[in-house]
Parts: C-alpha cells; structure tokens; sequence
C-alpha cells in the first residue's frame, strides 16, 4: 500500500514536471490538444461513472457540458463585452451586470449543473434501459432549443464571444487530476460498491438493502457536476461557444470515448480521451498531399473522418469489451507486466 | 382558427407521421430481434435515395425500376452491414455494438461526403405522385395519400409476416430468448439476416417517400429522420411494430400541430416534442405499447 | 549600357527570386469540410483551387494553400487555426465559413497577429475589437435593412412575413434586422415563424404564414431550406414573393426549387452578367470550365479572399504577416471577383450590394444598391 502510494506520488510529480516543460517549450497548438485532452478526460472519467460504474445508460451529459459552459462564460465576461455582443436582444440584468473570477465561474458552472441534474433525477431514474437513454437524449436536445431560443440569455445561435482564455495547462490538468483522485476514491468507497451492486442486479441491492435510487442520483449529481466544470474549461480554452458544440454529436463522441476505452473502468476512459483528443489532430494527416511510390497525391478532404470510423468499427470487432475491459491500472498489474516483460527479453 | 385549418394540419401530420413511422418500423424490428439501437438506420435511407437519384438521373432508369433497385441494394447494405459489423458482436456487451452502429453510421455519412459531395442533389419526383385534390380550401396532395396507403400497406404485411410466418414467429421467439431459440436448432443468423432486409427494405421506401417530399439529397439527410424514428420506435415501445407504427405518427401529429396552433412556439418544436415524449414515458416507463421490463 | 545595368540588375533579382523561390508563400484555409455545413465548405474549397490555378504565384514565388478541416466544430476549429499557425507556419488565413467559427478561430489568430479573411462570416461581431480578422462579405445589419428597404419601396410591400432558421446566426441576426428596419418603415410583421436546422417539413409553418396573407415572405436562410419552404409554399398554393439573403445563391437552389423558386429575389454579392472586373470574368470562365457549374456565391467569395490576401502580400512586398495586416487594412477599389472592395479600419468591407431574382429558371440581375 506504502508502495502504491509513493508510486502514485512519483507519478503525479513527474506529470507535473512534465507540464512545467510542456508549459514552456511546446508550441501552442500542442498545449491546446493538451487541453483538449485533460478537459474531455474530466467528463469521461465522470461519465463513464454513471455509464459504466454504475450502469445507467445516460445520453445527457451535452446538456450538463453546456449548462456549465454558459454558466462559466456568462460570469466571467466583462459587462462591455456583454454589451456589445448581444446584438440581437440586450442581456437580462442582473447578468448584464456580474462579472466574478475564473475559479468562482467554475465552481458555480458544476454547483449549478449538479444541482440541475439532482433535481431531474427524481422524473429521469423512473425508466431504465433505453428509456432512459432517450429520456435523457429528450433533456439534452430540450436544453439546445433552449440555449437557441433564450436569446437575452445565451445570445441565442450567436453564442458568446472575447472570453479571456484563462484556462490553462495548470488549470486543466489540474482540475484533471483532481477529478481523477475523487472519482477512484468514489469508486472505491462503499458508494461505489453500491453502484456496481446496481449494475449488476439492481432488484438483488435493493434487496441488501442498498437505496437504488440514491445510488443512481449521486452518480448522476456527481457527474454532472464534473461535466459542468469541464464545460468551464472548454469555453475558456476555445473562447467562444454557441448552441451547436453542443449538439448530440458531443454525446456520442464521449461515449466512444468511454466504450473504446472500456466502459467501467476509469483507467480505459482516460485511455479513451487521450486517444480521441489526440487522435483526431494526429489523422489530420491522411488529408495533406502527400509521395506515394513517387507520385505526388492531393490530399482528400474529409478522409480523415472515413479513416476515424472505420478505426472505431475494426476497434470493437478486435477489442469487444474496449481496450481496458472492466479491469482498471494498479501498480501491481505494471509491476508483473515489467517483470515479465524483462524476463522474456533476458530469455531471448 | 377554423376546421379546414386544422383538419389540413392534420393531414400534414399524419403525412409526416407516416414517414417517420415507416422508418420507426424498421428500428424497432432490429432492435426486437437483436436488442440493437441501430444507429445506422437513419443512414440507410441516405443510401438508398442517393442510389434512386442516381438511378433516375444519371443511369435515366424508368423510375419504378431504380427504387426497385434502390431497395435490393439497401437491402443487401443491410445484410453486409450485419454480417460485417454487428455479427462479430453478438456476444459481446451491447453497448459495444451500439458503439459499431455509430462507427457505421459516421462511416456512411462520411464516404458520403468524400464520394459524392455534400451539395445537395434533386430528387426527381415521378409524375404519379404530383398533383393534389381541392375541396374548397383543402389540399390534399396525392403524395399523402400514397404515403399513406404505403405505409398502412407495409404495416399490415409486416405484422402478417411477424405474426403468421415460421420465419415471423422464429423472429419473436428470438427476441424472447435467444440462448434456447439457438439451441432448438433455428438457424439464428437466417433469421437475424431476414430482419435485416425486411428492415432496411422499409428504410428504403420511407427515404424513397422521404426524398418525395422533401427532394433534397445530402450525406446528412438520415440524421435527423433517424433520430426521429428512434424516439418514435421508443415512444411506441421498443420491439413493437404497431407501437412503432403508433409512435411516429404520434410525433408527426405533435410536431405539426404545436407549429400550426401555437406558431410562437414554432422555436421549442423539438422541445414540446421531446417533452411529450417524456411525459409519456414517465407514465409509461416502457412506451405506449411496450412490454413490461422483467423486474 | 542601359540595356547591361537593368540585365544585371534582373540577373541581380533573378538570384535573389531563386532563393526564395524555393521556398513557397504558405497560406492556410481552414473550412467545414465535413460535418453538418461540408457543403459550404467544399464550395469555398473549389472556389480557392480555380483561384488559385488563375493567379498560383505572388511576389516570384509559389503559393501554397494549406487546407485543414473543421468538421463543422468549433473545438475542431480553433485547433485548426492554431496548427496552421504553429505547424504549417502560414502567413495568412482564408476561413470559416459559419459567423461562430471564424470566432473561434479568430481568437488565436488574434493573439498570434496573422490575418484572416473570412469569405461568408456574416454576423457583425466576428470583426469586433479585433483588429487582424477581415472579411470580404458585407455585415448582417446591412443586408437586413438593405432587404426591408427592397421590400418596402421596390417590392411595395406593407406586411411581411418571416420564416428562419433559429439555430443559425446568420438567419436569426438578418431576420431581427429586416423586422427593426421594416416596421420602422412603417411595415408591419404579421407573422414570425422557424425551424431548426435539419428539419425539412415547414408545412405548418407555411399554413401560418399563408393564413395571414403577407404581401411578402422573407426568409433569410441558405438555399436548400429555400427550395424547400418555396416549394411547399406553392404546393399549398402561397403564391407570395419570397426575399432571401446572399446564402441562397447557389445553383442548387434552381434544381431543389424547381419552377417553385420563380419569384425568388435575394440580396447577393453579384450577379455574373453583372461581373465588369477582368478577374472576375476570368474567374468566372475558369470556374465554367474547371467545375462545369454555375459560380455560387460561397466559392465567389472564398475566391475574393484568396485575391485580396495575395494583393495584399503584393502591396506589402513581403511575406511578413504584420506587413500584410496592414496592406491589407488599406485595400481599397480592389477590383475582385463579386467588384470593387475598399475594405474599413475595422475590417469589414464596403461594396455594392445586388438584388437577382429568379426568373425562367435563371438568375436575373434587378439591381445595385451602393453603399
């Protein structure tokens, strides 16, 4: 345990160290699919705790994601730029007035979408299955027609704009990390022993006397809180956001993210978010012209999305259960697999 | 707000209702059969209005004979699509085939776009279906009609089919159980590849009508149809044909109408559709005409 | 002697070409290439490669275009401009196509001091406080209010009716303007419908519009939802004129539309019997000849962004992206694809604006409205 802790330890410092370089030597288009990552992590990492952890198929976290962003991106605007955004209608007071710290913008963006999703949990966790899925589908398109149509609000399609981009290396990874740290200790407290009890068999925990239905609403609650934060984030590292990043699109995207990387298990959504974040910038590739056999080729627009799909099928043919399955990383499990590793060079 | 009005909604609605439940059936249809929300059912019809507007325009086939290829050819895509990539799967968690239904439909939309283009394209609508009635200050165009009578039509088949064929009652029983339907000695992937051409044939029609009425062809168009004859196949009750049926001219009607009475309103209409769509399942967790989900 | 300096001086200039000729000027696009708006960007695509096959060089050296795709995204987006920045090294942007994301991308061009020229952001505030992102369309306000004024005193209309897309700036922000402008004209708004983005049945929303008779329907919305609500309005017997904005001129909304879009006037960028600039004729023939389609308005105007950033690269006589901000910020009667364009201090342009309607299944030049 003494082991685990020190590794565990040793590892964040070398990821911090690692961003202190990252921080000043790599070129900003890194740093920001840096950032892309660590934000699509935090709502992975939680997302799969409501998907995977405890087995409720949930299609809403667009919806969270969005709330958060708006929430964030409405408080720290300055009232200038407020002003001179809304074209179309003025902005409601007492909006057209706040205007609060990033740190404090973040913590209303989770505060406010957890509280959302504590209150609709009651109507949402009466269905299961795919009802559920398309009673929370049904929320998240409900929340895009809204964000469309409240214009002295959200600005309607026009989004808003001149957010400073405060968000950071420092602020993503560490709001990563720490997301991180909460979500394992929830999945390893007696909570989350409840909510796999209520994946497995939900009739047989209720049985053990586990309380279902408050299972599934801290799950939902604590993972949308995260989603909230995360959408903080992203509107402070793309500086604008409207209705359309929003979309069911994004739903979908974080669920390839967690079932690629294995739904249940936090490790293979980390996994999951790396790969997607990274991965999509790295297939850019395959559009540039490019030298076959002499030959100089034009590059062909859009292949990259056809190679991206087609990827994604041949993965869950190949990885049925994603890349980490259920099974999560312990020291433990990289410890026999270096060993073995070294055995069998030391072998050959 | 008079009668003529309103009954002229209505026959726009339950045109609209129509289309979206002749999609809706073949939803429903896979997922009874294999518990598989086929993302790429929206796609299908994609695929086979392209393959119709290439027929008629490019190839100048007589329109009957190209939506009659049309509809092999989505139907075969239908098969491959299952043997390729949802059959490898059948074992496996069904979130993961859920995950390969996207992959599919992201790659049709996408080979779409580098293949075709996304410009959008005319559908040419034959003679036949031009033209409309008037009575007085109604319009009744004959498309509805055909719409509608197609889609009573293939109903009534579909049900004959699940309800009084072995290949039918084979179907039900594999949504029952597949474990011992397999071990009775049923050819399972026979049957699963029948659900598939029957589905994907109805996907074919209602793009075909789809693209009638709405004559413009792109790589997206299936989105958003999808989508809806998935909420109208869940609406119904998923893995029921005549709930499917029911569902998609449920939000057909509501769309239509919420427009038409409240036109203020006419920004929320996906909102009040999914609302409705809530509301309903709240109090009837499995849909209009779903069975009750084991305890 | 005379003959030998300048021999000497060109052999002089010859080298010095040589050794930056090796080395291509490189400008980035970045544009919807898939996603829910490809068809936008794929247009703009063609439009910048005839473009560029007319004028493939500027100050002796090649230019390189450098195409990444925003699959319609916003994230996808500001990652796009930030690896043309960094990776691709380029000097200026051509891009986006949609209002919300040029304004994501713009962000980081901003930071970076590299222009960017937008062919169709519309919405006023791309440009707003920024002072390297330009645009070579004219602004939502402007085309509103152009529309309501046609309306009102060439069209003689006393109501209208609206139908728009809300899920798009574009036609939220033209719609609010032209309603400002038009009852401040003494017009009146008799109806105010729309639709979202994917839907294809407006039948109820054109009962409504039908049932309160306008003497105009305006609909600032792209093309194929155009060709949709024109023929469903004509099925149901409305036989009202329909006036659209600049996103509808595409010869996709003649083949959609059919017979049903007769009647359709729009405020464009041009008209091509209309094009009196020798580049634009040019264009225009290239385009003919290298697509075997008739020019819309989106590759029009990604072609006019491409012009002017190589004529501002020209005036500027280098490849320094400060020098080309500056060159072009003072662009002014550039003779372009769409006419003549001046373009402001705050980065938007000032042209002429055009009214076409649809007349025997053509595109009819009606008039010029100058700014």
């Amino acid at each position: 345990m003494t082991r685990d802790r020190i590794l565990t330890a040793a590892a964040v410092g070398i990821l911090l160290a690692f961003l202190w370089f990252a921080d000043r030597t790599f070129s900003a288009y890194s740093i920001r699919i840096l950032n892309t990552i660590a934000i699509f992590s935090i709502v992975a990492v939680t997302y799969n705790l409501i998907n995977g952890v405890t087995g409720q198929f949930s299609l809403g976290p667009n919806a969270f994601i969005a709330i958060g962003s708006y929430t964030s991106a409405l408080l720290t605007l300055s009232p200038q730029e407020k002003a001179a955004s809304f074209i179309i209608d003025p902005i409601v007071w007492p909006l057209s007035v706040i205007s609060v710290s990033f740190p404090v913008s973040l913590i209303a963006a989770g505060v406010l979408a957890g509280l959302i999703a504590f209150l609709i949990s009651v109507p949402v966790f009466r269905v299961r299955g795919d009802y559920l899925a398309i009673v929370t589908l049904g929320f998240g398109e409900v929340m895009q027609v809204i964000t469309n149509n409240a214009v002295s609000i959200t600005n309607g399609p026009l989004g808003l704009k001149g957010l400073y981009p405060h968000t950071t290396l420092w602020w993503s990874w560490g709001l990563c990390i720490f997301t991180i740290i909460c979500t394992v200790r929830l999945v390893n407290s007696s909570y989350g022993r409840a909510m796999k009890a209520v994946r497995e068999d939900e009739t047989a925990a209720e049985a053990m006397g586990i309380d279902a239905f408050w299972t599934k609403t801290l799950a939902f609650t604590f993972s949308a809180f995260f989603a909230g934060v995360a959408g903080g984030l992203l509107a402070h590292l793309i500086t604008t956001i409207s209705p359309s990043l929003f979309t069911f699109f994004l739903t979908f995207n974080l669920l390839i993210i967690i079932v690629v990387g294995g739904l249940g298990s936090t490790t293979g959504a980390l996994i999951g978010a790396v790969l997607f974040a990274w991965g999509g910038e790295a297939l850019r590739v395959v559009e540039e012209p490019f030298t076959l056999f002499g030959y100089d080729l034009p590059g062909i627009p859009g292949m990259r999305m056809v190679i991206f799909s087609a990827i994604l099928i041949l993965t869950m043919i190949f990885a049925r259960s994603g890349i980490m399955g259920r099974r999560e990383f312990s020291w433990q499990a990289a410890i026999d697999l270096g060993s073995t590793l070294l055995q069998r060079i030391r072998r050959t | 707000m008079d009668t003529a009005f309103v009954i002229q909604q209505l026959i726009f609605g339950i045109t609209l209702g129509c289309l979206y439940s002749l999609i809706a059936i073949g939803y429903t249809m896979v997922y009874g059969v294999i518990r598989l929300i086929n993302f790429a059912h929206g796609d299908l019809l994609m695929v086979a209005a392209y393959i119709g507007f290439f027929g008629i325009v490019i190839y100048h086939l007589p329109w009957p004979v190209a939506f009659g290829i049309s509809i092999l050819l989505t139907a075969a895509l239908g098969i491959l699509i299952d043997r390729g990539a949802y059959k490898p799967l059948r074992d496996s968690p069904r979130i993961s085939a859920l995950i390969t239904a996207i992959g599919v439909s992201f790659l049709l939309e996408n080979l779409g776009i580098v293949i075709i283009g996304g410009r959008p394209k005319s559908f040419p609508r034959p003679s036949l279906f031009e033209g409309d009635l008037q009575f007085d200050q109604l319009i009744l165009p004959y498309l509805s009609l055909w719409v509608l009578g197609i889609t009573v039509m293939l109903l009534t088949l579909v049900l004959l089919i699940v309800h009084r064929t072995r290949v039918g009652m084979a179907m039900r029983a594999l949504s029952r159980d597949f474990e011992t339907v397999r071990l009775m000695g049923v050819d399972v992937d026979r049957v699963i590849s029948f659900t598939f051409v029957l589905g994907s044939s109805l996907a074919a029609v209602g793009g075909i009508f789809w693209c009638m009425k709405y004559p413009a062809v792109e790589p997206f168009m299936g989105v958003i149809p999808g989508l809806k004859a998935f909420v109208a196949a869940v609406l119904g009750g998923i893995g029921s044909v005549s709930g499917a049926a029911l569902g998609g001219l449920l939000l057909g009607l509501a769309e239509v109408l919420i427009v038409a009475i409240q036109p203020e309103w006419s920004g929320y209409r996906d909102a009040v559709a999914f609302t409705i769509l809530i509301a309903i399942l709240l109090t009837r967790p499995t849909g209009i005409m779903g069975e009750e989900l084991p305890k | 002697m005379l003959k030998l300096v300048s021999m000497l001086s060109l052999l002089c200039l010859g080298f010095a070409a040589a050794s930056w000729a090796s080395q291509p000027i490189v400008i980035g696009a970045y544009l919807p290439m898939t996603g829910g708006v490809a068809s936008y960007g794929q247009m703009a695509w063609s439009g910048i490669t005839v473009a560029k096959k007319m004028e493939p060089d500027v100050l002796g050296r090649t230019v390189d275009v450098r195409l990444v795709d925003t699959k319609s995204d916003k994230v996808d987006a500001a990652n796009a401009v930030s690896r043309l920045i960094e990776r691709d090294k380029v000097v200026a942007i051509i891009g986006e196509m949609i209002s919300g994301n040029t304004i994501a991308g713009s962000d980081h061009a901003e930071r970076s001091a590299i222009p960017m020229v937008s062919p169709t952001a519309t919405n006023p505030i791309v440009t707003q406080n920024k002072k390297y992102i330009f645009r070579v369309c004219f602004i939502d306000p402007d085309q509103g209010r152009i529309a309501a004024k046609l309306a009102k005193d060439q069209l003689g209309a006393k109501t209208a009716a609206l139908i728009y897309d809300i899920s798009q700036d574009y036609c939220v922000a033209l719609a609010s303007f032209f309603k400002n402008e038009f009852t401040a004209l003494g017009g009146k708004i008799l109806a105010e419908t729309k639709f979202k983005t994917g839907d294809r049945d407006f039948t109820p929303q054109v009962s409504r519009i039908k049932s309160v008779n306008p003497d105009i329907i305006y609909a600032p919305i792209y093309y194929t939802e155009c060709a949709l609500i024109a023929k469903q309005a004509r099925e149901m017997g409305l036989n009202k004129p329909i006036l659209t904005g600049d996103g509808a001129q595409a010869p996709e909304l003649l083949s959609l539309g059919g017979s049903a879009v007769e009647d359709v006037y729009f405020t464009a960028h041009f008209h091509k019997d209309m094009i009196n600039t020798t580049r634009g004729k040019k264009f225009l023939e290239q385009y003919k000849k290298e697509t075997g389609k008739e020019l819309d308005a989106f590759s029009a105007m990604a072609a006019d962004a491409y012009f002017i950033i190589l004529d501002a690269i020209k005036r500027a006589g280098s490849d320094d992206s400060k020098k080309i901000r500056e060159a072009l910020a003072t662009t002014k009667d550039f003779e372009g694809v769409t006419g003549a364009i001046t373009i402001k201090p705050d980065g938007n342009p000032i042209k002429a604006m055009v009214v076409n309607k649809v007349k025997d299944g053509a595109f009819v030049y009606v008039t010029t409205i100058k700014p």
